[in-house]
């Protein structure tokens, strides 16, 4: 009898956590989606999220997420296969990772320097002769910064997955006649497959509701569901549909982690047979 | 005798840096259709040979021919050489018939054919039925068998086995030696069988390398290994043994414990120092008078088959008796053995000599 109610005393953190942080914001949001700029209840932003205007707006946050997903994925891959080769894997791994340690709003600052019509990449360019280029504010910019941002992030997963792939594994495939590139396909990929779809999960949902790096590296437009929110809340005043948007975005996050969910398959997933 | 080695070693060395050499000019031959085994404690290059037949590792300097051609850079993609690993190395994203496929679907065989071989190979090592189950509701014995027909199915020249049978129970590894063995005598495949158990190699193999630190010391049948071994090492690591320092006085007669002896042994020269083997189940007990050498009995432990008693002679050489008589510990017993259980060791005697010296006064029936 003891035990059960020191464990529901252990209960008590994680159930405060989940009610005030988890269901009480999202219950709000989802409140605050049924009522328009004047307090009235409505589903008329609903109806709105369905215009031409914020579909637009959804495609092209899922494009930009998927851009940025995609380039860190091919990114961290290779680099963390190569670091599980090098012979102090941990420090080469240590140092991909300190830099996400540092505030995100300050590397952002920095790029703000690195991209500017005065900063060093365009004083190189003015140097070879190509001459001062618009860096900042542009596309590249955005999902440059944003890859950058989110490459550790993609390979600490991927790396944990590669290293626990038994080595004797590749020996076997190579044994039993499969080329380089064939084992890549058929043995390494598929076992390394949760690291990859955990490192799309942490890069993809987040890139999705990006709107801190949009507005100070791609300027003043609205193009992600992260911005669209913000300038809702922050801009218009429109909670309700501000909330609304956010409704959605929290719908398709539980969308992509259905999709990105972990099977566990024979419950070897670390490809030891042992 | 004409035919070709199937795997033939030239001088090859293995080094990883200046200082560790893994394997010292090893040179050797393998015939077709034989059971081979390699024979060592760890770390004494008996994987690296595998590894080396295998592909995973090139040679640092020599050659390594298959059927007579070099095949040092070949990646182990193109040899015809398939491999059990020690831990099975089984694809835990597969099924069994998935995993014993895997060499035929990249070969890009029909899937009648693959459907047709996976079926014969599972039947082989009696596992018909299992083909839809997972690696993992596998037991030890039954990943070891995918491991097998995952090798055979392919139908490879050789197949390299590293010591597949160390993580199984003691019933099961003796159930699966007899299989190996009948299954090699089957498909008439050459198998080239790593392991550190001495038993194991003398059970299956037709003939042994018996490795240390990267050389190959001995090579032989099992009777000729446990027989004659070439020195102390061999003498000690397959199977029990009594080994004693001694003085050949000329051919046939040996001295030692503080007795001349008559042997089998010649072609030595006079006086010259040397040390002698006596297997433990070679010494018979006896009565003090009449045995050759009189002995303490220290201890006494029963062990199944037989007593294995620890005796010591005056001079406190310890000998070790194997024995169906009882004895009691702290009597004094006489041991009483056969000249041709003398067997007489060279110190740092090549294996050629050794080999030479053997032939000159072997008398054909000796030679099994």
């Amino acid at each position: 009898m003891q035990n059960k109610s020191t464990r529901a005393l252990y209960l008590i953190p994680y159930s405060a956590w989940i009610i005030l942080f988890v269901i009480a914001p999202i219950a709000l949001v989802v409140y605050y989606s049924l009522f328009d700029i004047h307090g009235d209840f409505t589903f008329a932003n609903y109806r709105a999220f369905f215009s031409s205007v914020y579909l637009e707006l959804t495609l092209s946050s899922f494009w930009y997420a998927f851009l940025i997903t995609l380039f860190s994925l091919l990114i961290a891959y290779p680099t963390a296969y190569f670091l599980t080769k090098t012979k102090h894997k941990q420090l080469w791994l240590l140092l991909i990772i300190i830099p996400s340690w540092i505030n995100l709003l300050l590397k952002t600052y920095a790029f703000i320097g690195i991209f500017g019509q005065y900063g060093p990449i365009n004083a190189f360019f003015t140097a070879i002769g190509i001459g001062s280029t618009q860096l900042l504010f542009t596309d590249f910019s955005f999902i440059f910064v944003s890859v950058y941002i989110f490459i550790p992030f993609m390979i600490l997963p991927i790396f944990n997955a590669i290293d626990r792939l038994n080595p004797a594994l590749i020996d076997a495939s190579r044994d039993l006649g499969a080329s380089p590139w064939t084992t890549f396909r058929r043995v390494i990929l598929p076992l390394t497959m949760n690291g990859v779809k955990s490192g799309i999960q942490v890069t993809f949902i987040p890139a999705l509701s990006l709107f801190m790096i949009t507005r100070l590296i791609a300027g003043n437009k609205v193009i992600t569901l992260g911005t669209a929110i913000e300038q809702q809340f922050l801009v218009t005043q429109n909670w309700g549909m501000g909330s609304t948007i956010a409704v959605f975005l929290i719908l398709f996050m539980f969308v992509i982690m259905l999709f990105t969910g972990q099977k566990e398959k024979g419950g070897a997933s670390d490809g030891k047979t042992k | 005798m004409t035919q070709q080695p199937i795997i033939r070693f030239d001088n090859v060395s293995k080094r990883y840096n200046e200082q560790t050499s893994v394997l010292n000019n090893i040179s050797f031959e393998m015939e077709r259709g034989k059971f081979y085994t390699l024979l060592g404690p760890s770390g004494c290059g008996k994987t690296t040979i595998l590894r080396l037949i295998a592909g995973f590792i090139e040679p640092s300097s020599g050659e390594i021919q298959f059927n007579g051609k070099k095949i040092n850079d070949t990646p182990p993609n193109e040899r015809q050489v398939n491999t059990v690993f020690q831990d099975y190395a089984l694809f835990p994203h597969l099924n069994v018939f998935e995993n014993v496929a895997f060499g035929l679907r990249i070969k890009k065989i029909k899937q009648a054919d693959v459907k047709r071989r996976v079926e014969e190979a599972l039947r082989f090592v009696n596992l018909q039925g299992y083909e839809n189950r997972e690696i993992s509701e596998m037991s030890g014995g039954q990943r070891q068998r995918v491991a097998i027909a995952r090798a055979i199915v392919n139908d490879p020249e050789i197949i390299l086995l590293d010591e597949p049978l160390s993580a199984l129970d003691l019933k099961l590894r003796t159930e699966m030696q007899y299989e190996l063995r009948e299954l090699q005598q089957r498909l008439g495949k050459t198998f080239i069988f790593v392991t550190h158990d001495q038993e194991e190699a003398l059970a299956m193999s037709d003939e042994i390398f018996v490795m240390n630190a990267g050389e190959i010391v001995q090579s032989g049948t099992p009777i000729d290994i446990y027989d004659e071994p070439i020195n102390r090492f061999v003498a000690d690591f397959i199977g029990e043994s009594n080994i004693v320092d001694g003085v050949m006085i000329r051919d046939h007669l040996v001295r030692f414990a503080g007795r001349e002896f008559e042997c089998v042994d010649a072609g030595l020269d006079p006086n010259e120092k040397i040390e002698v083997v006596i297997r433990p189940e070679d010494l018979e007990i006896t009565s003090p008078d009449r045995g050759k050498l009189v002995v303490t009995v220290d201890t006494q432990l029963f062990r199944g088959v037989h007593y294995e008693l620890s005796t010591y002679d005056k001079d406190g050489n310890e000998w070790l008796v194997h024995s169906t008589k009882k004895a009691q510990v702290g009597d004094e017993i006489g041991l009483d053995f056969d000249p041709e259980a003398i067997h007489v060791m060279r110190l740092n005697e090549s294996e050629e000599d050794f080999d030479r010296r053997l032939e000159s006064y072997e008398v054909p029936d000796h030679a099994e």
